[in-house]
């Protein structure tokens, strides 16, 4: 029997001329953030739609609590689309009692509206909220039946920085009552403040898995050396050096620090832009892909 | 400003020609609509009597007064309805072939008494048996009609344009991410576009009287019933046609194409008794025809229950019918 949450199985999801999801597997274990990266197109909203029972596979199957999803996944399952439109004509809070009334169990929609930050906007037609209060009523309706799992597709994208950093507190929030949370995400500051574990994922695929920061031990050494692309002669690409190539930079690893200044200065490559940084998840996306994130 | 209005001309006919579905649609309309008024209103001059013979089927050959020429002869199987249209002056006189023959006429009418003469002039041996009522007004008929179209295009179009939003929007994904099926979400929708039918219907209803006034000898509950089950039966009907489509102009056009055929054929503007079997039979294939036969033979003539039963059967039958297959085709996003 298995101790997982949400165990997905060799999932593929086929469309005319295209693969989305070409066989994933994962396992989420109950209490923790689990998240899902990569580039537009990847397949991660995909993968998380036919976890949330919204698409069904071409080939392989999702299982929660150990039994395929059904009614009991439904009830206890709580989800935020990437986009997502209300009834018209509702307020915040008539739109969160909509939704309270097709579970059987849940919370109080006043407590929702408290935990959401949203007191101030209940009685507020929901078509007139900016996008990061939009974002906020669609988490208090993800909430609304107290659920065990929580999928959060992509939940700041679009929002301005400070309604981004709100939202990742309200988050936080609710991962401190244990709850299960599925993120997909292309920010990787976002994965790297929320996630305990990630799947990275590229053209289908899982690139790499784990929790953050052994997956930058296992592919990095200490440190990251930045540099713009127009300040890195051709001739030093064939440096003895880890160098990787991202659209307007050149990121070259190494737990040589001193060495690595010195080959440079041979070669003699212009520092005076180069930035000393830790690898972030980022880096590991380029290392493990050869592309940038977001492009 | 001709190039920028230019630009989004030609960007909405793209989006309207590469719309298969609903091109399509667009153009086999209009042929429809020709082919069905001409059923309709095609073939010879309309007669200038209408006269009922009680029969199963009329045959010319069988009296010299049935060769008679601008008479419409129709057939008619019961007595105690026949009567019943001659007293309104629905029709303007009643034949029972012989022998020996015997004829009913409605004193008060003027055509009833044109008719008799020609009758007399063919069979002067033909029995009399006078009946007598007031015409009735050709508001007192249509009156359930104009109520019955109201509620038609309420039921069809307010529903499926609806749904379709809300699956455009991405509403309906959301909400199937809950336990909601797909049975709930459209009960729920009918029974929201029944209660507005209702009250829309019963405003009418009393406004109408209180302006105008109408004929109505029938049973008001009875009314209120086959309103009920004509409401679900047109409603589950526009909900089958919203229930997987995500064009609009597709699911205009299929709403087009129910609603012609019963603006034409279910008797909302003329009685289609007379016309061809086949016309009959293809209108008692809509639920509106049915609301229609039952509230006028309840408002004009005080059937009761027992005599409309078959009408609220069909429509009970059909809501359920509609109401299952939406639910087995629902597509809860844009596939």
């Amino acid at each position: 029997m298995s101790t997982a949450l949400l165990d997905v199985r060799d999932l593929v999801k086929e469309y005319p001329g295209t693969t989305a999801v070409a066989g994933v597997s994962f396992s989420v274990p109950p209490g923790i953030c689990f998240g899902l990266l990569g580039p537009n197109g990847a397949g991660k909203t995909t993968t998380i739609e036919i976890m949330e029972g919204i698409l069904p596979p071409t080939a392989g199957e999702v299982r929660y609590r150990d039994a395929p999803l059904g009614e009991r996944f439904r009830e206890e399952a709580g989800i935020l689309f990437q986009k997502t439109a209300l009834q018209d004509f509702l307020t915040v809070r008539q739109c969160i009692a909509l939704f309270r009334g097709l579970y059987a169990r849940g919370l109080d929609v006043e407590t929702v509206i408290r935990m959401c930050a949203l007191e101030k906007l209940a009685g507020r037609d929901a078509r007139k909220l900016s996008g990061g209060q939009q974002q906020r009523l669609l988490l208090a309706i993800a909430l609304v039946n107290d659920p065990a799992v929580l999928f959060l597709d992509e939940p700041t994208t679009g929002l301005d920085p400070q309604a981004r950093r709100n939202f990742w507190e309200l988050v936080q929030s609710i991962k401190a009552q244990r709850k299960t949370i599925i993120l997909t995400t292309h920010y990787m500051e976002e994965a790297e403040l929320l996630c305990d574990d990630i799947v990275i994922m590229d053209r289908g695929r899982i690139v790499a898995q784990g929790p953050p920061r052994r997956l930058l031990h296992e592919h990095f050494a200490e440190v990251l050396l930045e540099l713009p692309r127009q300040d890195f002669p051709p001739q030093a690409r064939s440096l003895p050096l880890h160098i990787l190539e991202a659209n307007d930079r050149i990121e070259i690893t190494t737990d040589d620090l001193e060495g690595t200044l010195r080959t440079l200065l041979a070669a003699q490559v212009p520092l005076a832009n180069l930035r000393i940084r830790p690898p972030n998840l980022e880096d590991l996306f380029l290392e493990l892909t050869g592309t940038e994130l977001r492009p | 400003m001709i190039r920028r209005l230019l630009s989004v001309l030609h960007a909405r006919n793209l989006e309207f020609v590469r719309d298969r579905s609903a091109l399509i649609f667009s153009l086999l309309l209009p042929v429809a609509l020709v082919i069905g008024m001409s059923f309709v209103f095609g073939g010879p001059e309309r007669p200038l009597f209408k006269v009922g013979i009680l029969s199963a089927s009329v045959n010319r050959d069988a009296a010299p007064f049935l060769r008679e020429h601008y008479v419409q002869f129709v057939a008619v199987p019961q007595r105690d309805a026949a009567l019943r249209e001659l007293t309104h002056q629905q029709i303007d006189l009643l034949v029972e072939l012989g022998p020996p023959q015997r004829y009913w006429v409605n004193t008060d009418s003027p055509k009833g008494y044109i008719v008799e003469k020609l009758l007399l002039a063919a069979d002067p041996s033909a029995q009399r048996q006078p009946v007598s009522g007031a015409a009735l007004r050709y508001v007192d008929w249509l009156f359930p009609g104009i109520l019955g179209m109201n509620m038609m295009f309420s039921c069809l179009f307010g529903v499926g344009y609806v749904v379709l939003r809300y699956r455009k929007s991405g509403f309906l994904k959301r909400l199937h991410a809950t336990p909601l099926s797909a049975f709930e979400f459209l009960s729920a929708q009918v029974l929201s576009r029944l209660l507005l039918i209702l009250t829309v219907t019963a405003i009418l209803y009393a406004g109408i009287g209180a302006v105008i006034g109408f004929h109505s000898v029938g049973s008001v509950p009875l009314l209120i019933l086959l309103a009920v089950l004509g409401a679900l039966s047109m409603i589950a009907l526009g909900l089958t046609i919203a229930a997987r489509f995500s064009s609009e102009e597709l699911v205009g056009g299929l709403l087009n194409v129910l609603t012609w055929p019963m603006m034409l054929l279910s008797g909302i503007w003329f009685s289609l008794e007379g016309s061809p079997r086949w016309v009959q039979w293809v209108a008692h294939a809509f639920p509106l025809t049915h609301v229609l036969d039952a509230a006028r033979a309840v408002m004009l003539d005080g059937a009761g229950l027992t005599q409309i039963a078959p009408h609220l059967l069909f429509l009970a039958v059909t809501a359920l019918a509609f109401l299952a297959f939406g639910a087995w085709s629902f597509r809860w996003r844009i596939e």
